[in-house]
């Protein structure tokens, strides 16, 4: 079969310079074999610095790979290049390209160029595109008078602008606020499922993001993808697991719970207002979880509740790295 | 190629609608270069200069808007279009990038040329500045090939902005004022030793200002700036050939070594 996506073997380094303080080579991307079918929404799930992006550039062909070798639409996207821009777009979220003196409606013009389209075919796709991301009301007003979550929006709708095949998006909805962020998952949710032979890989660092939107899901760490499956069976890895959530107060740092036997990993949130955290710990085994308590009730801290919630991507993500996304 | 053609016809509507969006660059652009000028003219009155001087000036004030032009706006501008977050939509679109500086040069060509004639037209009124046109098909065919060849020489400037950054602001730095001198924006070249004439040569603009002085201010014809005509269409290819070899160079370079859309380098 072809895949719509495809790495093989991707390895990605680069150099540090003299000036940076250190040197030598970081390698972002670590022997990355992902393969995507068409039709499918696959996203990246990892922290920052896990190598998402440097891979998606390498897909967008932005950047070549140290080794290995990336494949968009059947095309090798060092060899053949061209036929990979053809068929593909990428949304880059907090970016927020374009001409501040020109109007939406230019700019949406404008990048509609770059990909051949006739006038008329380019206003009723501006039209449709402005309307999906909720700024139909907007298309005369420039650019330099939209707000930060409306550029946003036009980043998005440009995305679409050419109707690729394949569609990157790294982290779209960085930055946006709620009820942008839902509109513009629903919108990219709805043109996958309208559209069965385009594919969409999606970068994030929201487990909630992957787990609503993807069909699968590889978890990425250090720039090796420790895990690819649907979200149900990453969370069913999980059923031989326990997941403690405890709201502490007084206490910031959990770090010495980690020479528990029988924790596999744990992530933490500390509220510095209000001095509580939310702890997540990953247990291979209930039977630890007594001590775990015990480790927790010391002199200025104090166990405000305990859950036993659902397992979700992040604990997914703890169970294989040992820490959480943040 | 109708994607290419599309591009250009595009990237030069952004240039040409900014400049008009924000029309007071019109003004300034004309009456602080007057300044500089009036300078130079009122030394050679005070010399007792050639009169034909004080046209040679103002050409020369009109042309160094397009040199200008060159090395700070077309030069820079993929430079800026990384900064500002274009770059990355353009460089993974299908188009060539030589397609998307050529709308940039274009687009830079029409504004610029405004300024050049507010500054010739403001030459004219106060200093009452004497065009003897010899032939106008020379002269524009003289502008037309100074053109290509500037803005090729843009183009290979652009490539090097794009890799390097903020380090090609010295490089066009570093050109700027050795370019007035020896091009002959404010003399002719004719008055420099030979060795420094040699040099001058090497710079497109150079044959380009003596052409078209000659052809507007002395009444010479087509065929007193034929040599002047066969050299800048060489430079124009020559200058073209080298644009399209440095971006291509540099992309493949940028995206080796991962430096193509890295910001404030």
């Amino acid at each position: 079969m072809e895949y719509s996506v495809e790495s093989r073997n991707v390895s990605r380094t680069f150099k540090k310079g003299k000036n940076e303080g250190i040197e030598g080579t970081v390698r972002a991307l670590d022997d990355v074999s992902i393969k995507i079918r068409s039709g499918e929404l696959f996203g990246l799930l990892g922290p920052n610095g896990a190598g998402k992006t440097t891979l998606i550039k390498i897909f967008c062909t932005l950047l070549l790979p140290s080794k290995g070798s990336a494949y968009v639409g059947g095309h090798d996207v060092v060899k053949d290049a061209d036929s990979v821009r053809r068929i593909i777009n990428m949304i880059s979220g907090g970016e927020t390209p374009g001409y501040g003196i020109l109007t939406v409606n230019e700019n949406l013009w404008f990048f509609s160029q770059l990909y051949g389209m006739r006038g008329d075919i380019a206003k009723g796709r501006i039209k449709e595109l402005l309307e999906a991301v909720g700024l139909a009301d907007q298309g005369n007003t420039r650019m330099n008078r939209l707000s930060s979550g409306m550029k946003q929006r036009l980043n998005v709708a440009r995305g679409f602008m050419n109707d690729p095949e394949v569609l990157f998006l790294d982290e779209p909805t960085l930055g946006l606020d709620v009820i942008s962020a839902k509109q513009i998952r629903g919108y990219i949710r709805k043109w996958v499922n309208t559209q069965p032979q385009k594919t969409v890989l999606l970068t994030t660092h929201y487990m909630a993001e992957a787990d609503e939107l993807c069909d699968r899901v590889g978890i990425i760490h250090a720039g090796r993808v420790v895990a690819c499956d649907t979200p149900s069976n990453l969370k069913d890895m999980m059923k031989n697991k326990t997941v403690f959530q405890f709201k502490v107060a007084g206490e910031s740092d959990f770090t010495r719970l980690n020479s528990i036997k029988g924790v596999v990993g744990l992530s933490w949130t500390h509220h510095i207002e209000s001095d509580l955290s939310t702890l997540k710990v990953v247990l291979a085994d209930q039977a630890a979880a007594p001590e775990v308590e015990s480790a927790l009730r010391q002199p200025g801290s104090k166990i405000l509740s305990l859950e036993t919630p659902e397992p979700t991507l992040e604990d997914v993500f703890i169970h294989l790295v040992g820490k959480g996304l943040e | 190629m109708e994607r290419n053609i599309r591009t250009i016809v595009a990237r030069t509507y952004v240039r040409v609608v900014g400049g008009f969006r924000e029309p007071s660059w019109l003004i300034w652009d004309t009456i602080l270069p007057m300044l500089s000028l009036s300078a130079y003219i009122y030394v050679y009155k005070v010399m007792n200069a050639p009169r034909e001087f004080t046209g040679f000036v103002i050409l020369g004030g009109a042309m160094i808007a397009f040199w200008l032009n060159v090395l700070w706006s077309m030069a820079a501008q993929l430079y800026w279009e990384k900064e500002t977050g274009n770059l990355e939509p353009f460089l993974i679109a299908p188009i060539s990038r030589m397609a998307m500086l050529m709308g940039m040069a274009i687009g830079g060509i029409f504004n610029t040329t405004i300024r050049a004639l507010g500054i010739v037209a403001a030459g004219i009124l106060v200093f009452q500045v004497e065009f003897l046109v010899g032939d106008p098909f020379a002269a524009l065919i003289i502008f037309a090939l100074t053109m290509i060849a500037l803005y090729s020489l843009g183009m290979v400037f652009a490539s090097l902005f794009l890799m390097y950054g903020r380090e090609a602001w010295h490089t066009s730095h570093l050109l700027q004022e050795p370019i007035y001198f020896l091009s002959g924006f404010y003399f002719p070249v004719k008055f420099l030793p030979f060795w420094l004439q040699v040099a001058a040569s090497a710079i497109p603009v150079t044959f380009g200002m003596d052409a078209i002085r000659r052809i507007l201010i002395l009444g010479e014809g087509f065929q007193d700036v034929s040599i002047h005509v066969i050299v800048l269409a060489a430079f124009s290819v020559i200058l073209f050939l080298m644009a399209r070899w440095a971006l291509r160079y540099m992309e493949q370079m940028g995206r080796r070594e991962g430096r193509l859309t890295l910001r404030w380098q």
